[in-house]
């Protein structure tokens, strides 16, 4: 008996000290480069514009929300602007859905499709586009975005915007834009010419109540050219503004 | 099994002592040290035989400057408690998870066997909820050190606590009190989104921009044309003059041994005493500038080891380092010690005083600095720029009487090689420069003599005395417009295995910093000999606080094979990719 519980205890005591040599001699994990969270897919969501407008005849609320789901340099982004006439019963609306790849420092390329709507009284007019462009920061700051497309049809049109935000204090920020569109032929059904379309400048005041909440009030001046601006009455348009900046 | 039982004890006894903390009127659960008498049986040692340390990570809330959050506590406080050890001694620290979620502590600064470093998926396997890991290891230093979670964001949480190792022979610092000063920064918010905020916005936190008004001042100050030329250089590279933190005061509350500012700490002294000042930055994301107005210090200590002893007014201390300092206060009255955040958005302090609940006035917080083009690397004539900032400070250090000698001889300048690091870096140092003589960014033109790395001198030599046989050169480099951080322009993620050290071998191991802001960069499991002019007396540190344009090297002898963490000690940048494994191994490709 004594024999036995000293063989025991010798036992145990052997695995003991097994058992605290493999606290030190245990194999480390093999080497993996997945354990921090660089490589983490991020979503984000921005209205940049959502707003009333105050001009001569209907006055439009309009909106420019884009996103993207994806990680660092390779993104799924959406794009989608647009305005609706509540009083006339009218809408015009774009959708943009895009592969974003990174190719420098700054800018990421972009290729997708487009979708156009106009709805107005019981007319409903839509068209799809196939998108190459660009989104990203220029020197200087310069937040710049422009797209060339191809409607099914084959006419060709381009886009291009650029703003900048202007700290006036830590919260109080200024906005100028500008945005142009050029088609290279008539589409009279969409009130497009060949030539530079339109110019937009605008300038919008900000207070970032959080850096994700801010209301804003601004103007915006447009003027339609060329053949575009034969479509219309009244060529050039001047508005006051005002509306809220939110994104998550 | 017999420790689930005496984990159950002495959770309930912490939670008895956190009802009584609560009923005595206290306002927040604070390690005891926090508390103004701070006496050796608050501090934490080893118990029986096999010297055992018991510590249980588990989720508390902590009351700052009156406001409630939700933090991750040792043994029931924020920071954990002072582990006092002795060097030569073997320990057992036995650390038990009660989280939810897995966990880990790495033993900054230790040398010790791999397996018992502390980073998951790295020397271990992370230590998962209701478990309990235990790290053994001799401990073969001593010094002043800290101990923090390797797990996810836990740190920014509160999941530190400092670390001290008395030395088996003399201490060579003398000193009649000690007081350990952990610096941190906390937030209320959750620390997940706080890294989504940061990923999604370039410039969140930042609410020290220049404005248009700044602009028109400096317009006035260095004429139009001057004023224009810097923003546009800095525009044109599409970069910020004001990125200074990612992290600020706009989110953070800065604390000094686990109290907000309103929360004055008190450190006691009596006229005449050497009260040494043990300071610890655990902080996830903040440098810091301390200073106590009034009071010169003397630094002793850095990284844990002893260096011939430097009279300063003020330090910066990067993130994860650690300054050892001894105070005599000449007189019977309070003095603040003030720990401003290295952007000027908060700062911690505390107060050296003869009795408890004294206050000193507390110092203005500086203006925010800015970025210049040296930080960018730009190739600019700084040279005469900098001969005048140092001969001022050599004047106005004549001036004060101070016997120290400052090694004011720069390296020249090394330009970049072709190699542009890719998306992942938004600019490179051109001209990468010497930097260990300058203090840092919006320090040494105030009049105070601030220390440098220069001024570091060990106060034992180093016993390796080969010259390097190999060179390892590795670029911190970061995107901060998409929030990006690498060496060498590549996030961790993209690397193919460890960088490869060989054991023993002797080697230099050359950083440059890409970026325009700092970076602490942390080696694990191994010194960095600082290769700052001191031969066989260059200090040996674990945390490398490299300026932004700065190439700066360090000696190292891998003595411990396995592998080991190098990292930025900002948690963010870490978590974004400046992150890598370095593999110590024999000949034969082993590492056991």
């Amino acid at each position: 008996m004594r024999q036995l519980s000293k063989f025991l205890s010798a036992v145990f005591l052997m695995i003991l000290f097994m058992s605290n040599n493999t606290a030190v001699a245990q194999k480390a994990p093999e080497f993996s480069n997945d354990l921090l969270m660089d490589n983490k897919t991020y979503t984000y969501i921005i209205a940049d514009k959502l707003e009333y407008q105050s001009m001569p005849g209907p006055n439009p609320v309009m909106w420019e929300v884009q996103g993207y789901i994806g990680k660092d340099l390779h993104k799924f982004w959406f794009k989608s602007d647009g305005e609706i006439v509540t009083t006339h019963d009218e809408t015009e609306l774009e959708f943009q859905g895009l592969y974003s790849r990174a190719i420098s420092r700054y800018f990421d390329l972009q290729a997708g499709i487009r979708y156009d709507l106009i709805y107005e009284g019981n007319e409903n007019l839509s068209r799809g586009f196939a998108v190459i462009g660009f989104q990203g920061m220029a020197p200087y700051f310069f937040e710049v975005d422009g797209g060339l497309f191809i409607s099914e049809k084959g006419d060709i049109s381009a886009s291009f915007e650029a703003e900048y935000d202007l700290p006036i204090t830590q919260r109080l920020i200024g906005q100028p834009l500008i945005e142009t569109s050029v088609a290279f032929q008539d589409v009279p059904e969409y009130g497009i010419g060949s030539g530079i379309n339109d110019i937009e400048l605008g300038f919008r005041l900000r207070y970032e109540i959080e850096r994700e909440f801010a209301p804003y009030i601004g103007v915006n001046w447009e003027r339609k050219f060329g053949k575009t601006a034969d479509m219309y009455n009244d060529p050039s348009s001047l508005s006051l503004l005002g509306g809220l900046r939110m994104w998550f | 099994m017999n420790d689930d039982s005496n984990t159950i004890s002495r959770r309930t006894f912490l939670r008895y002592t956190a009802s009584m903390a609560a009923m005595a009127g206290l306002s927040t659960v604070l390690p005891t040290y926090a508390f103004a008498n701070l006496e050796d049986r608050d501090i934490l040692t080893p118990q029986g035989p096999d010297n055992v340390v018991d510590l249980t990570i588990g989720k508390m809330s902590k009351v700052i400057d009156g406001k409630e959050g939700e933090a991750i506590g040792i043994n029931g406080t924020v920071p954990g408690p002072i582990i006092r050890l002795k060097e030569g001694e073997d320990v057992l620290l036995r650390v038990k998870n009660e989280l939810d979620e897995e966990t880990s502590i790495h033993w900054h600064g230790i040398i010790l066997p791999f397996q018992m470093d502390g980073v998951p998926g790295v020397s271990f396997d992370g230590i998962a909820p209701d478990s309990t890991f235990e790290y053994r290891y001799p401990v073969k230093q001593n010094g002043t050190y800290w101990y923090h979670s390797h797990s996810g964001l836990q740190e920014q949480l509160g999941h530190y606590g400092p670390l001290i190792i008395d030395p088996a022979g003399e201490d060579p610092v003398e000193y009649d009190r000690d007081y350990p000063i952990v610096l941190s920064d906390w937030t209320f918010e959750n620390p997940y989104r706080v890294l989504a905020n940061l990923k999604k916005s370039e410039g969140y936190y930042n609410y020290q921009k220049r404005t248009l008004g700044e602009f028109f001042k400096d317009a006035k100050k260095k004429g139009m044309g001057n004023a224009l030329k810097d923003y546009l250089s800095f525009g044109k590279m599409g970069m910020s003059a004001t990125d200074l933190a990612d992290t600020t005061g706009a989110m953070y509350t800065y604390l000094l041994n686990g109290r907000g500012p309103q929360s004055n700490w008190n450190a006691l002294f009596k006229k005449g005493e050497k009260v040494r000042l043990r300071f610890i930055n655990a902080s996830a994301g903040s440098i810091f500038d301390v200073r106590i107005p009034g009071v010169k210090m003397t630094v002793v200590q850095a990284d844990g080891q002893n260096i011939k002893p430097v009279p300063i007014d003020e330090f910066r201390i990067g993130i994860a380092e650690t300054y050892d300092v001894i105070v005599e206060p000449d007189d019977n009255q309070a003095y603040t010690i003030f720990a401003e955040s290295l952007d000027r958005s908060g700062y911690a302090r505390g107060t050296l005083a003869p009795k408890e609940g004294m206050e000193a006035p507390v110092p203005e917080l500086r203006p925010r600095p800015t970025r210049s083009m040296k930080d960018m690397g730009m190739d600019m004539d700084m040279g005469d720029m900098d001969m005048k900032m140092d001969s001022g400070h050599n004047h106005m250090n004549m001036d004060g009487g101070a016997m120290k000698m400052k090694m004011d001889n720069p390296k020249p300048p090394v330009k970049h090689g072709p190699d542009g690091h890719g998306i992942g870096a938004a600019a490179i140092a051109q001209n990468q420069f010497d930097r260990l003589h300058e203090p840092g960014i919006g320090l040494g033109n105030d009049g105070r003599d601030v220390l440098v790395y220069n001024d570091l001198k060990s106060l034992n030599p180093n016993i390796d005395e080969r010259d390097a046989e190999r060179e390892v050169e590795l670029h911190l480099t970061g995107n901060m417009e998409r929030y990006m951080w690498s060496f060498d322009g590549k996030q961790f993620h993209e690397v193919e295995g460890p960088i490869d050290f060989k054991h023993n071998e002797r080697l230099r191991l050359t950083l440059v910093n890409d970026t325009m802001m700092e970076h602490p960069i942390h080696l694990h499991g191994m010194w960095m000999e600082l290769e700052n002019g001191n031969g066989q007396y260059n200090p040996r540190k674990h945390t490398l606080l490299v300026q932004p344009a700065q190439r700066i090297s360090a000696l190292i002898t891998p003595r411990d094979k396995g592998r080991w963490a190098f990292h930025c000690h900002i948690l963010y940048h870490m978590e974004m990719g400046m992150f890598r494994v370095v593999q110590v191994s024999d000949e034969n490709g082993s590492i056991y």
